[in-house]
């Protein structure tokens, strides 16, 4: 999608901002770097901002890290013990760890070392830094996880690898850490005009609907997440079993596994065995592209839930809002910047408090849909990726102009 | 942090503004002007519009309590202070404007102290002659409160006051406007970061309180005072920026084109 559709949404002079902040950076090499290129939010948000910022004039590249079933077990644990679990973390696993990132990092080393910007996204490659001596351009480590309160030993161990990065990116002010390099705080965003969030024919709608066999008379309220303990699936079904003797409610829990996310499958056995034989809790493994069937399904929705007991983001909540969905959130991380609490959905913290909020929504539709129009607005004015894009425009002509509060640039940038 | 020193995106020195200034406050009690427009003299040089982003930078330093606050106010660079007053006013929120600061905010929200959130709510930044005499008021402020309350207030685990600053790139935009119509004419289709600076940040920089917009309308003579007037009379922290470019927008309503 090119920059000019964006200006439909967002305004052309939100895209006309863009092109003169990317002025200063034209034919500047950026290197964005992760380790799945299919599932999850990291690798939603890359497959538009590459492009974008290559419509921009910057010469932006994305890098896909490769590693063993044994490697990705080890970061999912450097990713819960972020979020605060406490995890084991034997040495020969982190032995491990740092030798696949050697390995890739001599796959990488070219494109990595004459890069004037890296973004390495996440702990699973950030040990690359140290194994490109040769580096020329500014390192910036791009936490995308709710690191408020991280486990100690995680965050010893991790702190030593990304101390020697030129900055940091945390989504929230509440999860950054003592760092001796600046860091910065950008919120994710999404993709107005993607697959999973551009406006869908009514027709295509009730198709997926049928096909997921949902009763069109009776209300939905959907979670759409990777299936991980972190999203509390199994506490979204209590708390629709506490609603529907009130309320003939139907649940969908929708979502896939990620490449990196090794614990997906036991967890999704967990929720199917909560979920039994009830046919008005429906649990849907879908494939990472089935985005238009995601963006069905929450078209459809009544009520939108996110009941994390962590969130770095929560872009499923930013995409509910911008179908002008209510929002129940679990009181945490990400949400809490996206929920605002009696405006945009409510804030729980129990499958009991998620219950109420189902129940109490349900019963006012003129506060759904005061409720959905408000959330539109606020992700229009925060929360697309136009904004994202500035920011790490802004991030990084601050960073080639070193600690300074305020840069200025005269007329060379003009139009 | 906003240099008093700084270049300004209008014509005319320093000396000339602080003449010409009509500070908010006082809309009504005009200053004598220096260069008010004569019968033969040149029209002012156009103005030149400016945009700025912004991007945030947590410092990595907190207060759990009243006395922590105190001793961080006291420490923290004044580009910080600054943001908790005014770029705050750019992030996402529905909060209630009667919190027109982050400090009034946390006091309320993280310390449940509502004395103190009336208190801080009600100071205006731009009442002082700089961030560090807003820096002394806000000391002053918390030390009556300490030595009112036999404990600190103190905030639950996981709602610290984080202290933040922001960074900041400005922009020329290339667009001008040689008379107040042309003015009058871009303000409704004006970048937020371009009204964010001309009308929010031009109220940091000297002269105090008096956004760019007048401050260029007022070489233009008596013709536009109605006009500044009304600008004078928007709040612009009680609006999001979309909302305050429509008000200010408002403000040049009827004028001759």
């Amino acid at each position: 999608m090119s920059l000019e559709a964006y200006a439909e949404v967002a305004g052309p002079e939100v895209v006309d901002h863009l092109r003169q902040l990317a002025r200063p950076l034209a034919k500047r090499k950026i290197v964005h770097v992760n380790s799945t290129r299919l599932g999850g939010g990291v690798a939603e948000i890359l497959a538009w901002l590459v492009p974008l910022q290559r419509e921009l004039g910057l010469e932006s590249s994305w890098e896909v890290i490769e590693g063993s079933g044994e490697f990705f077990a080890l970061t999912k644990r450097l990713h819960n013990g972020l979020q605060g679990n406490a995890v084991e973390l034997p040495s020969p696993l982190l032995a491990g760890y740092l030798d696949t990132n050697r390995a890739n990092a001599e796959r990488l080393r070219g494109s990595l070392e004459e890069a004037d910007f890296v973004f390495v996204h996440d702990p699973q490659p950030a040990p690359l830094l140290g194994f490109c001596p040769g580096r020329r351009g500014k390192w910036i480590w791009r936490c995308h996880v709710d690191a408020s309160r991280p486990h100690r030993s995680t965050w010893k161990f991790l702190r030593g690898i990304v101390r020697g990065y030129d900055a940091s990116i945390f989504s929230l002010a509440t999860f950054a850490q003592p760092l001796p390099h600046p860091q910065y705080l950008i919120p994710p965003s999404i993709d107005p005009l993607s697959e999973k969030n551009a406006p869908l024919p009514e027709a295509e709608v009730r198709e997926v609907c049928e096909r997921e066999r949902l009763d069109p008379a009776r209300p939905l309220v959907l979670q759409v997440s990777r299936f991980d303990r972190f999203k509390d699936p199994v506490g979204v079904i209590r708390a629709a079993r506490l609603v529907q003797p009130h309320v003939p409610v139907q649940l969908v829990l929708a979502g896939g596994t990620a490449t990196d996310d090794p614990e997906g499958n036991a967890v999704l056995e967990e929720v199917r065995r909560e979920a039994g034989d009830d046919p008005d809790v429906r649990v849907l493994l879908l494939p990472p592209d089935a985005h238009r069937a995601i963006n069905a399904l929450q078209r459809r929705a009544d009520v939108v839930i996110q009941k994390s007991l962590r969130e770095g983001f929560g872009l499923t909540v930013t995409e509910a809002l911008w179908k002008g969905k209510p929002v129940i959130g679990g009181d945490t991380g990400g949400i809490t910047l996206q929920v605002v609490d009696h405006h945009t959905g409510f804030l729980v913290n129990t499958p009991e408090g998620a219950a109420f909020r189902i129940r109490y929504l349900l019963s006012r539709p003129d506060l759904m849909r005061e409720m959905g129009e408000k959330g539109r607005r606020f992700v229009r004015e925060n929360f697309l990726l136009t904004r994202n894009l500035r920011d790490y425009l802004t991030l990084m002509l601050g960073l080639l102009h070193g600690a300074r509060d305020r840069i200025e640039f005269a007329g060379s940038v003009a139009s | 942090m906003i240099e008093k020193t700084e270049p300004r995106p209008i014509p005319g020195t320093e000396a000339d503004r602080r003449a010409l200034a009509v500070p908010r406050g006082s809309a009504g009690a005009l200053l004598p002007r220096g260069e008010a427009r004569g019968g033969t003299a040149p029209p002012p040089e156009p103005f030149r519009f400016k945009d700025c982003a912004m991007v945030t930078l947590s410092l990595g330093k907190s207060a759990q309590n009243l006395r922590e606050l105190r001793d961080r106010i006291a420490e923290v660079p004044v580009s910080s202070l600054a943001h908790h007053f005014y770029e705050s006013l750019l992030a996402p929120t529905f909060d209630d404007p009667e919190y027109r600061n982050d400090f009034a905010l946390w006091a309320s929200r993280g310390l449940h102290d509502a004395t103190l959130a009336e208190r801080l709510g009600a100071v205006d930044p731009t009442e002082f002659e700089d961030v560090e005499a807003l820096r002394r008021h806000l000391l002053e402020g918390i030390e009556d409160r300490l030595a009112e309350t036999p404990f600190a207030p103190s905030a639950a685990a996981g709602h610290e006051f984080r202290f933040l600053k922001s960074q900041t790139v400005v922009l020329e935009t290339g667009l001008v406007a040689t008379t107040p119509v042309e003015l009058a004419e871009r303000i409704p289709r004006l970048p937020t970061g371009s009204l964010f600076y001309h009308f929010i940040e031009g109220l940091r920089r000297p002269p105090l309180r008096v956004d760019d917009f007048s401050a260029w309308l007022e070489r233009w003579g008596p013709d536009y005072d109605g006009v500044r007037a009304r600008l004078a009379a928007v709040d612009p922290i009680l609006w999001s920026l979309t909302e305050l470019r429509e008000r200010v927008a408002r403000c040049f309503e009827g004028i001759a084109t």
